[in-house]
């Protein structure tokens, strides 16, 4: 991204730490989310010249990902509870193009709001039937599609009485390390996104917007599950990604 | 072409991404007993110096020629590795020094491994590199640590502790690893 070259003729230069202007990315320190305040660096940030390094990407072969490693709902013997869901999109660079054959890789609480990780405490039930991750590679149109069960919302111990909304984890790798992006999927019209400082740290409306998903009857399977898109759009600083 | 659709905006890992990220991605890049294998380990602080536990450490780096790998390498040597923080904030790898690659207009640089790091705390996650200290000569021609402080530029080389090499992360506070944007 251009406005992130710091002004001077040094091919070396630094940024504030944070979003430069126009950045859809939120700042490494956010107070209201209470975990950023120890974590966040407080110095600037370095420019990198782009090399080969950032500009190269993993290569996920055919075999990178299992069969049902798409579908979270057939992972055990039985089916998880809650409401089936599908979750589709593609993964796209800056200019809407197609990014093909990459790793995508989701995970989430189940339907009561509980992670399967020994670190989480909230007394809800975990699901025998659900693990909750899910792996899958993208087609030629840069497509990924996941089966799985809505999640449910969950409390944190950020501030007095916060929940965060529903929201499912999304690892992407893109052509190159410069696309690399870890975000959350939430559903449409949660109320809890007013009280979530996650969700809010983006400052941007449009951008937030974004990673919201839309129901689309489309996507629905008639009699057995709701349908939701979730389009991702990544790109580093490169205008032309180096193609492997 | 279609107009920009906007960027999806980053989030952080959270507290919670074990059971799905580090299952079929780890720490080691290589088998063990491989020749030339070296272990790298380190540990992530947060600004009190107290360690993070629940952090991810990913490595990205060429092979011992200095290559990225292409698909044909797949089934081997990825140059991908991931290793989650312990209690102490202790990650652990074991790979292959990589070869040094060119940089931007052919410029060498010092042979290195890229360093990404996700954390609940972390809405974005950091960018910084780690070189090997058994190359000053290419280290002091580097064009990023070259670039930097020589107290800045120290943050970004291994140490030698028996036979592993470590390199701590410091999020932030007295010592604070560079972070870089790319």
């Amino acid at each position: 991204m251009e406005e992130m070259t710091e002004p001077g003729t040094s091919s070396e230069g630094t940024v504030p730490a944070g979003p430069a202007p126009g950045d859809e990315d939120p700042p490494y320190l956010y107070p209201d989310y209470v975990a950023t305040r120890l974590r966040a660096p407080k110095r600037p940030l370095v420019l990198l010249p782009q090399t080969l390094t950032e500009l190269s990407g993993p290569a996920f072969g055919e075999g990178a990902v299992g069969e049902l490693d798409h579908d979270l709902t057939r992972q055990h013997d039985g089916e998880p509870i809650g409401q089936r869901i599908v979750v589709t999109g593609r993964l796209l660079d800056a200019d809407a193009r197609p990014i093909r054959n990459q790793l995508v890789e989701v995970w989430q609480a189940n339907s009561a709001g509980r992670y399967r990780h020994e670190v989480d405490r909230h007394p809800a039930p975990l699901d025998p039937n659900f693990t909750g991750a899910g792996r899958c590679l993208t087609d030629d149109d840069g497509r990924y599609r996941f089966v799985t069960i809505k999640p449910g919302s969950y409390p944190w111990q950020n501030h007095d009485n916060a929940w965060r909304p529903a929201h499912i984890h999304f690892s992407v790798f893109g052509r190159a390390f410069t696309d690399r992006l870890v975000t959350q999927m939430y559903f449409p019209d949660d109320p809890l996104f007013d009280h979530d400082p996650i969700f809010q740290s983006v400052r941007d409306p449009e951008a937030r917007r974004r990673m919201i998903s839309t129901f689309e009857l489309d996507l629905t399977e008639p009699d057995w599950a709701h349908g939701y898109a979730f389009d991702i759009v990544v790109g580093g600083r490169a205008a032309t990604p180096l193609e492997h | 072409m279609a107009p920009s659709p906007g960027l999806t905006p980053s989030q952080t890992v959270g507290p919670f991404f074990a059971f799905a990220l580090l299952g079929t991605v780890g720490g080691e890049l290589v088998p063990p007993n491989t020749p030339g294998a070296i272990r790298i380990e380190g540990t992530v602080t947060d600004g009190a110096g107290d360690p993070v536990p629940d952090a991810m450490v990913e490595l990205w780096q060429a092979n011992a020629e200095g290559r990225y790998l292409d698909a044909a390498d797949a089934r081997g040597f990825t140059g991908l590795g991931r290793s989650g923080t312990e209690d102490d904030g202790r990650f652990s790898f074991l790979t292959v020094k990589p070869g040094a690659v060119r940089g931007a207009d052919g410029v060498p640089q010092a042979p290195h491994v890229d360093v990404f790091v996700f954390a609940r705390g972390l809405l974005k996650h950091l960018v910084t590199r780690m070189y090997f200290p058994d190359e000053a000569d290419a280290n002091a021609a580097d064009p990023l640590l070259s670039s930097l402080d020589p107290a800045d530029a120290a943050t970004l080389v291994a140490v030698p502790a028996g036979d592993t090499l470590r390199f701590d992360i410091r999020l932030q506070g007295d010592g604070q690893t560079v972070f870089l944007v790319v």
